[in-house]
C-alpha cells in the first residue's frame, strides 16, 4: 500500500464559525495505479490533495483522521520528515502554470530546485538530469527552455516544466492538481498523455484531480466523486460511468458537452 | 544600456549624481588643501582661483571640505541604509511569512516606533549613544528600520500564498530558503526604490542632525556641519553655505532621478 487516506476531516478556523470542507475522507492507492478525484468547485477536493501533500498549514485548518504515505503519518510526523519525503517521494502539479513558476529565476534553477535539496548532487549531474527530464516531457529545445525565464514560455510549456520539476526525483506519487484546467483543449490531451507515459514508465502513482470528466476517463482507472466535502461515490472508472448510483455523478457526467460535427 | 540612456530622468540622474560622487570619492584620497588646517589670512574669503569656493570662517578651503564632507555623508548615508535594509528585511521576512501572535507582537512595537519621526528618533539614539560618525550612522540606522520592515512584511504577506511558494515548499525547501532564495529575489523591486528613497532621507537627516550640532562632530567635514557651520556667517560669507547646500540638492535629486527613472522602476 503507498497511500492509505482514512477519516479525514479538515476544518478551517479562520472565521468565527469553524467551517468543515472535507467530511470522513478514505483513499487507498498501490504504486503505479492512476486514481482520479472529480466534483464541483468548492467540493473539497484540491483541499483534500493539498492535505495529502502535507501542503495544509497547521495553524490555519485543522486536520482529523489518518494520512499514511508508505507507513509514515503525514499528519503527525515532525516537518523535517515530511520535508524529506516532499519533493522527493511525493511531487504536486498545480492548476495555474502562469503563477507556480517563480518569475524571477530560470527554469532550470526551478526544475533542479528538489534535487538540489534532497541529493547531493554535483551541478553538471544535476544540469545533466534537469535537461533529460525536461526532454522526457516533450519540450522541444530542453537546453533553451533551461535557460529561459518562466514569462519567455507558453502556459503549455509552463504546465510541461512543471511536470518535469515534479518528476526530477522520480517520485512514487504525483499529484495533479488540476493540471489541465488553465490550458486549452489540444494541450490538456498531450499533457495527460504525458502523464499517462510517466505512469507506465516510472510506476509512479498519480491522483488525478479535475472537474473535466472526459479526461479522468480517458487516464484513470478508478475515480472518486466529490460533493460538498464528501465523497459520494467511488470506484471503477467505466463502472461508474456506465452506471452511476448516485444523482449528482449522473448530472455530472450529463454535464460533459457532446460535440457531434455530423449533424 | 543604449535604450537606457534614452530614458531623461536615468540619463540627467546619472549626471548630477556622478557631478557630486566623482569629486567626493577623490576626496577621500586627496584633497587640494588640508581640511583642517586653519589660515587667518584667508579668513572669509570669497572665489579666487586658488580657492574656488572661497573659504570658510577658520580660512579652510571650502572646496577641499565640500570633498570630504561630501564623503563623510555619503558614507553615513550608505550605512544607515545597509543597516535598515539588512536588519529590516530579516524582520519583516519573518513577520511577513510567518505571521500569527509573533507578527502581532512585532508590528505593535513597530508601529509605536512608526508613530516618532525618524529624525526624532535619531535624536532620541543620539542623546543615548553620544555623538560623533558611528553613533550617528548606527542611531540613523535604528531610526530607518520601522519603514523597511513595513514595506518588507507587506511583499512576504503577498508573497507567501503565491503558488510557487506553495511548489517552493513541496520540493522540499525549508522555510529558510524559501525566505531568502525564492521570494527575496521577488522583492529586490521594492527594495531598491525604497533604498534609493532612504538614502535621501538619510543624507538629509545627516545633514539635520549635524546642522542642529548633535551630529558630525568639528572639525569634521560633513554636509550638514558645513551647512551648520555658515548658518552664522551667512550674510558676510553666503559662500559657506552655497557650495554645501548646492552639493546637498544636486546629490539628492540625481539619486531621486535615479530611483524614478524607468531602467530601475521596470526591472
Amino acid at each position: 500500500m503507498l497511500l492509505h487516506v482514512e477519516d479525514l476531516n479538515i476544518e478551517f478556523h479562520d472565521h468565527i464559525v469553524p467551517e468543515t470542507v472535507v467530511y470522513d475522507f478514505d483513499l487507498d492507492m498501490e504504486e503505479g495505479e492512476i486514481v482520479g478525484l472529480v466534483g464541483e468547485s468548492g467540493s473539497g477536493k484540491s483541499m483534500s490533495a493539498l492535505a495529502i501533500a502535507g501542503l495544509l498549514s497547521r495553524h490555519d485548518a485543522k486536520k482529523r483522521g489518518q494520512i499514511l504515505f508508505e507507513g509514515t503519518d503525514i499528519l503527525g510526523c515532525p516537518r523535517e520528515t515530511l520535508r524529506g519525503l516532499q519533493g522527493d517521494e511525493i511531487s504536486m502539479v498545480f492548476q495555474e502554470p502562469m503563477t507556480s513558476l517563480n518569475p524571477v529565476k530560470k527554469i532550470g534553477w526551478q526544475v533542479e530546485e528538489a534535487m538540489r535539496i534532497h541529493t547531493k548532487a554535483t551541478p553538471e549531474e544535476r544540469k545533466r538530469r534537469a535537461l533529460e527530464v525536461l526532454s522526457h516531457v516533450d519540450l522541444d529545445d530542453p537546453e533553451r527552455v533551461y535557460n529561459s525565464y518562466p514569462h519567455q514560455l507558453s502556459g503549455g510549456m509552463r504546465q510541461r516544466v512543471m511536470i518535469a520539476a515534479a518528476m526530477i526525483n522520480t517520485p512514487k506519487l504525483l499529484i495533479a492538481d488540476e493540471p489541465t484546467t488553465a490550458l486549452d483543449v489540444t494541450v490538456q490531451a498531450e499533457i495527460v498523455k504525458l502523464l499517462k507515459h510517466i505512469n507506465k514508465k516510472h510506476n509512479t502513482a498519480i491522483l488525478f484531480i479535475s472537474h473535466d470528466l472526459s479526461l479522468v476517463r480517458q487516464l484513470c482507472g478508478r475515480v472518486l466523486v466529490m460533493k460538498g466535502g464528501y465523497v459520494v461515490e467511488s470506484g471503477n472508472t467505466e463502472e461508474i460511468f456506465n452506471n452511476p448510483k448516485e444523482d449528482y455523478t449522473k448530472h455530472l457526467i450529463d454535464s460533459i458537452p457532446k460535440v457531434n460535427l455530423d449533424e | 544600456m543604449k535604450r537606457a540612456f534614452k530614458d531623461f530622468n536615468f540619463t540627467l540622474g546619472l549626471i548630477l549624481t556622478a557631478i557630486v560622487l566623482i569629486p567626493a570619492i577623490i576626496g577621500i584620497f586627496w584633497t587640494p588643501y588640508s581640511t583642517e588646517t586653519m589660515d587667518n589670512a584667508m579668513k572669509m574669503a570669497g572665489a579666487s582661483l586658488s580657492h574656488p569656493f572661497g573659504c570658510d570662517n577658520f580660512g579652510r578651503d571650502i572646496l577641499s571640505r565640500v570633498m570630504a564632507g561630501t564623503g563623510t555623508t555619503l558614507i553615513i548615508g550608505l550605512g544607515t541604509v545597509f543597516i535598515g535594509t539588512l536588519i529590516g528585511t530579516i524582520i519583516g521576512a519573518f513577520t511577513g511569512y510567518y505571521g500569527g501572535l509573533v507578527d502581532d507582537i512585532f508590528m505593535r512595537f513597530n508601529d509605536v516606533m512608526f508613530s516618532f519621526p525618524s529624525l526624532l528618533l535619531a535624536l532620541v539614539f543620539v542623546a543615548i549613544m553620544g555623538s560623533g560618525r558611528i553613533q550617528l550612522l548606527i542611531a540613523l540606522g535604528i531610526a530607518f528600520i520601522p519603514s523597511y520592515v513595513r514595506i518588507v512584511r507587506a511583499e512576504y504577506v503577498r508573497a507567501r500564498n503565491l503558488d510557487y511558494v506553495k511548489s517552493a515548499s513541496l520540493a522540499g525547501a525549508s522555510d529558510l530558503r524559501i525566505m531568502f532564495v525564492h521570494i527575496l529575489p521577488n522583492i529586490v523591486k521594492v527594495l531598491i526604490n525604497s533604498i534609493l528613497i532612504g538614502f535621501n532621507n538619510a543624507v538629509l537627516a545627516e545633514a539635520g542632525l549635524s546642522f542642529l550640532g548633535i551630529g558630525v562632530q568639528p572639525p569634521v567635514a560633513s554636509l550638514g556641519r558645513m551647512l551648520s557651520d555658515a548658518q552664522t556667517y551667512l550674510f558676510n560669507a553666503p559662500g559657506m553655505a552655497l557650495a554645501p547646500g548646492l552639493t546637498l540638492i544636486v546629490m539628492v535629486l540625481g539619486i531621486s532621478l535615479l530611483g524614478k527613472s524607468k531602467v530601475i522602476t521596470d526591472r
